[in-house]
């Protein structure tokens, strides 16, 4: 890992109203020194030159000290106008003045190391950024904001309890601590255990709202499985022909439904044929059906469904254009029935999105599996009257489990809780 | 003028082991102290080991130290703490009789050829090329040698407070040493404040001692040194009394005479042995606490009541001690203080105890922040060891966390630093379930032996212990029983399960080796320490099984040194508060740097990495 003050563009590349560049490192109100007569204690308008001393642009500029930074370290931003020239010129004599240009994720990394975010706060730092729906936006702020590591916080504090509990009744053995801990010790390891037991199923969920819910149309070939996507995708993603059989591979649409992201898969017609590429096409076709988190059965009239059909998937009538139906029906050409048929998609998708936490990724959802698992095995060892020392053994793992998310534990932790809790004194 | 290889300053617990130690590794010897009768007194409560300590003290004693051997001779009630808990936690205290630990004391030290005692106060170091070239007596007289070990206890500027009488000293009946303070003040060293009490002493014959209860020890004593069969002195109980509202209430209308609460104190005490004064005020809802009144010997009539340490004046302890059952009528000895002193910040020390901007000085006890006769031992003992191997330009010695409470007791001091006087807690280490005080011995004789320190006696016999072990053991595994007969016995675990061999069925909690020997009458006759031995390692196997990841991980951060000269600011990455305590730390290995307070995962990689990188340029 390279030292040194780094800087970089920090808005999107190109004409804007504003253009942002972030200086951050130990000499960062240097480096900017070199480009503007005096770095403001807070904020300021300053004019920024280059080395030469040529005027560059007027600029708003904001310093942070390290305790108060995005990084961690003294931090200087210049908010330029927006114009790619400006921006050029303006990087260029930062780099004279003994910045160096940023890494790839340099500044976010720093952060990390400096402790200003942690772990999952990172990872919901990358989703902010990369959020392209609103529900997705939500999430990664939920996340960044810390509310993960809040959460991980709480359940560790009442492990970390649960464990002073039973420390107290090893090393305090004849001091005035509580006579019998373990009613309230397994009430806080249950009480752990719900909590995470109910973030744990979200993470699915969170998934979903992150990477997209899967949507598969399925359906007998020429039915109009087509021409319903193009439909809802409002352009031609798909090819559509009156020729059964035409999508041979599996087509991928993705859009914003009420704010969450949702990819359809257009697969091909699900039939019996002796064409070797479409029974290729028929099989894959199977399989992204199955897999996916919904389905769409698009059928005529009362044929089979080619799939079993899960909970929440969807039956709609193909073609209503030719004639009266009950229940879901579409017309691929008129686009009759396609707001009901949408109206009831979103409607289960956001059922779904609902039960998101946030805990949003499987290296949190293994981390709550561990934790979870091992104060099973905790309960069940206070049931059997296992030996003190073995129940503390065991409480240790489980917060090991939750610090896995963001932080780690440490014995004087335990004895804090101790001291701040008993009257202990032989 | 005099040469030693090694002088040691102070006579407490810890001087006298370090004093014992450095003699017994062959080294020429010289112990400084005020007072030669003196040497090995309990200045505090009466009595060695305790949860935590007791382990300290098996840990001495497998490593060939004085103190378990001394506490055994001395014991007049041996309890093991934590009877019914797991063996891993249980711990070994006696009480002692004052006078026959500090005979003992005296009397082990006096035997040792090559070590020689001087009465005098140290007052000030000699140092050349900043190396510790002598030490200087108040008299004037200089001893040349290049390596000291302090160990001053709480002499240190010490001032004792009775109520808001304050008077320097270094414990009641002897003064303060100012002049070395002063001295260590001038290697500008990071000196802390902390404090510690002492209850009254009262007089035994004034206690009605009728209406207490009466606190036997252990029928089957346990003794602390792998060479004890049996103890020596005469056994007694231990009284039990109680705190009382009215006690309560005496000691809240007197806070603000209480040198603590009056503002007479800036030191810190210790959160696990508050005063009386804190027990009311931080626990106002208990109208009640425990007192333990231990006597303080067989030949003396002097009671010291456990639990109500306090710095009250005069009349107010005797008002609040009269008020408590069986005190009403009591007389006291010695009135109640607390003490203040001086103490260097530990993190100034390296793991081997040597102050790292001072070669050839050595602190161990007191000074270093810690409180209790055992933790002072111990440093002695790590202070001794490598202050004599490095005269001998030998490599110094670490303890690590995963082998013994000393090597947890060290890198905590020197990892973390002190707020508050350090005791051992068996929470400290988290390899508890291997560090027991049971198998001392097998951890560390070994090494006491390859340092010089255990003598043939101990060591023949600890080898034979092992071979009955490991022979046990082979049998065991060779029995097989089925686990519808290890039900049968009571114990807990599903009757349809596959045969498992003897040593597996040890592992149960609820089976031990009478249960085994109801369903297998083959099994073999051990001796109690051998059978207890193996039933406790059975009984841990599967769980240090599973700290195995965490041992061998930390065995590697260990293994990782950084070099004392590492430029942390110019590593990068690093955050300026983290640039700073790395440096005031100077972390000799990345398992030191994992634990310092506020270090991060995402900072270690980072070291990691940088390490990586200089060593890939020295190999280059």
């Amino acid at each position: 890992m390279a030292a040194g003050t780094i800087f970089a563009l920090a808005t999107a590349a190109g004409r804007a109203g504003v253009a942002i560049v972030r200086i951050s490192g130990v000499d960062a109100f240097g480096v900017a020194g070199r480009v503007m007569s005096s770095v403001p204690a807070d904020r300021g308008l300053r004019q920024i030159h280059d080395l030469n001393g040529a005027l560059l642009d007027q600029a708003l500029v904001l310093s942070f000290a390290g305790d108060a930074s995005f990084t961690g370290e003294p931090v200087v931003e210049l908010h330029l106008h927006g114009s790619p020239a400006i921006v050029r010129a303006v990087l260029s004599a930062l780099d004279q003045a003994g910045g160096r240009p940023a890494e790839a994720g340099e500044f976010t990394r720093r952060a990390l190391e400096n402790g200003r975010l942690d772990l999952a706060q990172v990872e919901g730092l990358a989703d902010l950024i990369d959020a392209e729906t609103e529900a997705q936006r939500r999430q990664a702020m939920r996340v960044f904001a810390g509310g993960l590591g809040d959460l991980a916080e709480g359940w560790r504090a009442s492990l970390i309890r649960a464990a002073a509990l039973v420390e107290a009744t090893i090393d305090f053995v004849d001091e005035d601590v509580p006579v019998d801990v373990m009613p309230e010790v397994r009430q806080l390891l249950k009480a752990v255990q719900v909590e995470m037991t109910t973030q744990v199923a979200g993470v699915a969920a969170a998934e979903r709202i992150r990477d997209g819910f899967e949507v598969a149309i399925v359906g007998a070939p020429n039915v109009g499985k087509s021409t319903l996507l193009n439909r809802l995708a409002g352009r031609d993603a798909a090819i559509t022909s009156h020729v059964a059989g035409t999508t041979r591979d599996v087509i991928e649409v993705q859009m914003d439904m009420s704010g969450l992201a949702v990819t359809l898969l257009d697969t091909a017609g699900i039939h019996q044929t002796t064409d070797f590429v479409e029974k290729i096409g028929v099989e894959r076709a199977l399989d992204r059906a199955k897999q996916a988190d919904l389905r769409l059965f698009l059928i005529a009239e009362d044929e089979a469904l080619p799939l079993p059909l899960q909970k929440g998937d969807l039956v709609v009538q193909s073609k209503a254009d030719l004639g009266n139906y009950d229940g879901l029906a579409v017309s691929g050409l008129t686009g009759d029935g396609l707001d009901e048929v949408v109206a009831q998609l979103t409607d289960e998708l956001q059922q779904r999105a609902g039960s998101a936490g946030v805990a949003i990724r499987q290296r949190h959802r293994l981390a709550m599996q561990g934790a979870i698992d091992q104060i099973s095995t905790v309960l069940d060892a206070i049931e059997l009257g296992q030996l003190p020392d073995l129940l503390a053994d065991d409480i240790r793992h489980a917060i090991r489990a939750v610090d896995m998310i963001v932080g780690r534990v440490d014995v004087e932790d335990l004895l804090d809780e101790i001291f701040s809790s008993f009257c202990i004194g032989k | 003028m005099k040469h030693f290889d090694v002088v040691i300053v102070g006579g407490g617990h810890a001087g006298s082991e370090a004093a014992w130690i450095a003699a017994q590794m062959g080294a020429s010897v010289a112990m400084v102290t005020l007072r030669r009768d003196t040497i090995g007194v309990m200045s505090c409560n009466p009595a060695i080991g305790g949860l935590g300590k007791g382990h300290l003290v098996r840990e001495i004693d497998a490593l060939g130290g004085l103190m378990g051997q001394a506490a055994d001779a001395a014991g007049i009630q041996f309890r093991l703490l934590n009877r019914t808990k797991g063996p891993a936690v249980r711990g070994p205290r006696a009480q002692s009789d004052r006078v026959l630990y500090r005979k003992h004391i005296q009397s082990a030290l006096a035997s040792l050829s090559n070590l020689h005692i001087l009465e005098g106060e140290a007052t000030d170091l000699k140092i050349t090329h900043g190396r510790v070239a002598g030490l200087v007596l108040a008299d004037g007289s200089e001893i040349a040698t290049s390596r000291v070990v302090l160990t001053t206890g709480t002499f240190l500027r010490g001032v004792i407070h009775i109520g808001d009488v304050a008077r320097p000293g270094g414990r009641v009946g002897d003064k303060a040493s100012v002049a070395m303070a002063q001295r260590l003040e001038s290697f500008d060293l990071p000196l802390g404040r902390l404090k510690t009490g002492t209850p009254p002493r009262l007089n035994g014959r004034t206690i009605d001692w009728r209406q207490l209860e009466m606190q036997p020890g252990d029928e089957k004593p346990s003794l602390f040194s792998f060479l004890s069969d049996s103890v020596t002195a005469r056994q007694i109980s231990c009284g039990i009394t109680h705190t009382n509202a009215q006690t309560h209430d005496i000691i809240r209308a007197n806070l603000e005479k209480s040198a603590m609460y009056g503002g007479h104190i800036e030191g810190v005490g210790p959160r696990y042995c508050p005063s009386i004064e804190d027990k009311v005020v931080r626990f106002a809802d208990k109208d009640s606490h425990q007192v333990f009144l231990e006597p303080e010997g067989l030949t003396t009539d002097t009671v010291y009541p456990n639990g109500i340490s306090t710095s009250l004046p005069q009349e107010v302890q005797l008002a609040y001690v009269r008020s408590i059952a069986g005190l009403h009528d009591v007389e006291i000895e010695q009135m109640g203080y607390a003490i203040e002193y001086d103490y260097v910040d530990p993190r100034a020390l390296r793991l081997s105890l040597e102050l790292k901007n001072c070669p050839g000085l050595y602190l161990a006890g007191q000074i270093n922040g810690t409180t209790g006769y055992e933790e002072a031992a111990a440093q002695g003992l790590v202070a001794a060891v490598n202050a004599v191997r490095a005269s001998r330009d030998l490599e110094s010695i670490t303890f690590s966390r995963k082998d013994s409470y000393i090597g947890v007791m060290i890198d905590d001091l020197i990892s973390r630093g002190v707020t508050e006087p350090y005791r051992m807690f068996t929470s400290r280490a988290e390899f508890r379930l291997l560090l027991r005080a049971d198998n001392a011995d097998q951890r560390l004789t070994a090494l006491g032996r390859d340092l010089g320190i255990v003598r043939d006696d101990r060591w023949n016999q600890f080898t034979e212990k092992v071979e009955a072990i490991d022979a046990a053991r082979a049998t065991l595994s060779a029995m097989m029983v089925s686990a519808r007969d290890i039900a049968g016995t009571g114990a807990k675990l599903n009757v349809d399960g596959p045969k498992r061999t003897a040593l597996d069925a040890l592992t149960l909690t609820d089976f031990g080796f009478d249960e085994l020997r109801d369903i297998a009458p083959e099994t073999p006759v051990l001796p109690e320490k051998i059978a207890e031995q193996i039933k406790n390692d059975a009984l841990y196997a599967n769980y240090i099984r599973r700290q195995e990841k965490d041992i061998s991980a930390m065995a590697k951060d260990e293994a990782t040194i950084i070099p004392q000269d590492t430029d942390f600011a110019a590593i990068g990455g690093l955050s300026n508060e983290l640039v700073q305590k790395l440096a005031a730390a100077r972390p000799e290995s990345m398992a030191q740097a994992r634990r310092i307070d506020g270090m991060t995962p995402a900072a270690l990689l980072v070291i990691a990495g940088y390490l990586k990188k200089i060593e890939a340029k020295k190999a280059s």
